[in-house]
Formats: structure tokens, sequence, C-alpha cells
């Protein structure tokens, strides 16, 4: 299936995702709010979505961004699953009821972004020492353990 | 090794004794230069060099350096790799967990100073003689397999300085207790 025909599979599956679905760089990508992240993970697990691939974040400055990739065996055909998040008060609903491959890696955003996952079963650090400090992806981490690289280098 | 270091101790002060005290060093620096069991603390791509010179084409075994998993069968803790500060504690409880005598080396830039996670690295134990008491450097990234050879010769010319007569002082400038908190290590120029 290519990316033009999961396009129109969706629309006519689920027309309320439709609007939020674009592709971009021939790939797939379903943009949805916090609020409704959990019911469109459900829609694209039931469209044969039945692969987490990675789940990662990206710091926009002003918000987090969740990046998820969903893979099909059925289909062979892979879409982003994204959601913006507030600076402030970061929480998102957790997808390990969805795909058990979510719980490390939700884990690991955690860690390193301080997004906390809602209804997550075991929600602690991963990476780094569990008395650790701070969450270093962030682009305004500080901490006095890194040494800023000089210009010459 | 108590028993070592007082009967070394004792023949020092003996009349005539240094005479046995050398023979005896002859043969516990032979028998341990050249039987330098070591410990693969390979902890990043460092250890595929480490492995690589276990394996035929170089034979670690030739030099009497045999990798073992068990930190109470080595004499020698080579730490192949980077060591963030989650795993220097375990680092540090498996060099604690080694007897005595023991060495270390220090294989690869990121265990002797960082390397190249020396600057803007929140996780980087810059060095692993933050906590422990390396005895050999090598450079490199990676270091060949040679380069580790080489690291063995030079510690095994070191041990053959070594005397059960000073041992207690000889060493204790190495089995210090190195409370040193790895998480709180800031390197330094």
């Amino acid at each position: 299936m290519s990316i033009e025909d999961l396009r129109e599979h969706l629309c006519a599956t689920y027309p309320d995702l439709c609007p939020l679905f674009s592709i971009e760089f021939g790939d797939g990508t379903l943009a949805v709010q916090v609020g409704r992240l959990q019911a469109a993970a459900a829609d694209l697990k039931r469209l044969g979505f039945d692969r987490l691939g990675m789940v990662t974040a990206v710091d926009r400055g002003e918000t987090f961004e969740m990046v998820y990739r969903l893979q099909s065996r059925e289909h062979r055909v892979g879409v982003f699953l994204k959601c913006p998040v507030p600076r402030e008060d970061p929480r998102v609903p957790s997808l390990v009821a969805f795909w058990p491959a979510a719980d490390w890696q939700e884990r690991e955003v955690y860690d390193l972004f301080g997004i906390v996952f809602d209804g997550h079963p075991d929600l602690r650090r991963i990476m780094l020492p569990e008395d650790a400090e701070g969450h270093p992806l962030r682009k305004d981490f500080v901490s006095e353990r890194v040494i800023p690289r000089p210009d010459y280098i | 090794m108590a028993f070592v270091d007082s009967l070394g101790s004792a023949l020092e002060r003996a009349p005539g004794g240094g005479i046995v005290l050398t023979s005896i060093d002859a043969l516990m620096d032979w028998s341990r230069g050249h039987s330098l069991w070591a410990m693969p603390m390979g902890t990043a791509c460092c250890a595929m060099e480490l492995i690589a010179a276990s394996f035929s084409k170089f034979d670690f075994d030739r030099l009497g350096t045999f990798p073992r998993p068990d930190p109470r069968h080595v004499d020698v803790m080579v730490v192949a790799g980077t060591v963030t500060t989650k795993m220097a504690p375990a680092v540090k409880r498996l060099w604690e967990q080694m007897p005595d005598p023991k060495w270390c080396i220090a294989m690869g830039n990121c265990a002797v100073s960082g390397g190249i996670f020396y600057y803007d690295s929140y996780s980087v134990v810059r060095g692993v003689d933050e906590f422990l008491p390396v005895d050999v450097y090598i450079c490199g990234c990676p270091p060949r397999p040679e380069s580790l050879m080489d690291a063995v010769i030079q510690l095994r010319a070191r041990i053959a300085t070594e005397s059960i007569g000073s041992t207690t002082e000889h060493r204790a400038k190495y089995i210090l207790p190195f409370d040193a908190d790895p998480s709180q290590g800031g390197g330094g120029e």
C-alpha cells in the first residue's frame, strides 16, 4: 500500500482524522491534539498499525512535540503520529495499553524531556541515574557538570 | 595478601633478609606480571578492540592475559570505553570486588579523559581516574590491539619494580579509599 492509498483508506474509515493527515517528503503524518491522542492511536491500531517503531519528542521552544512512528506489517506502510504538548505541565496519555513497546521508550522521553505519561505502569528514569536532576535534552537545560565547548574546537 | 605483606616487612628488618627478599620479589613479580588475568570492563566501542586482542590474530593469551568475567579471578581491570555517571558505581564496585594485588588499564580516550565527550556532556565521567587508581593509560579512539598488548608489557615492567618488602607503603599510594563520588566529578583541566 502506498501512502496515497493509505490516505484514502484512512479517510474512508475515519473521516474525522482525514483533515489531520498530511503527506510530507513522501511520508504520512497525523497531527492531533493531546485530547485526541489516545482515540487517534486506537483508530490507527484498528487500521492495522500493529508496530510502534519509536517514541521521541522535540523541543520546539514554546511547546514540546511528541512523535510516534507507527508501522503496519499488513499494509507495509508507516506513519508519524505527532502531538504538541504545552511546556508548562507537559502531560500526555500513555500508549502502553496499545503497544507494550511504548513502555521503555516513554520512560526514556520522560527521563530526557520530563514529559509525564499519564497511565504509564512504571514511570521512572531509565537512562540517567535515579537521583539525576533536570532533563538534559530540553533546550534550557543547564548543569554544573557540563563543560561548554570552546570556540576553537 | 596480609601474610605476604607481613612476611615482606619482617624480612626487610631481619639481618641478611634483603637477599631472601629480592629473591622472593623476583619470583613474585615474575609470576604476577606473566599471568595478568584481565577483567574486560568493556563499556563502549573499545571493547571490540579488546575482543580482537583476545582472539587468534593477536592472541592475548600468549602474554598470559586472559579475560575472565568474574572480578574475583582477575588481576587487572581493563576499562575499555566511555564510563557514564550511571555506570561508574558499577565499575567501582567491580573494582572493589577484585582481590589485591590489582592494577587498572584505562583503554581509549574516553577512559583516559572523557575523550570526545569531555565537552557538552551531561552524563560522562571525565576519565576513570576520577574514581579508580589507573596504572597505564592507552590513548586512541579506539587503540589498536597492539597498543593494549604494549600496555600489558608496560604494566609488567611496572610490576617488576614492586617489592613485597615495601608492598604496603608502595601500594598505599594506589589502594586509596577513593571516596570521590563519580556523580559529583566535574573533571578539570
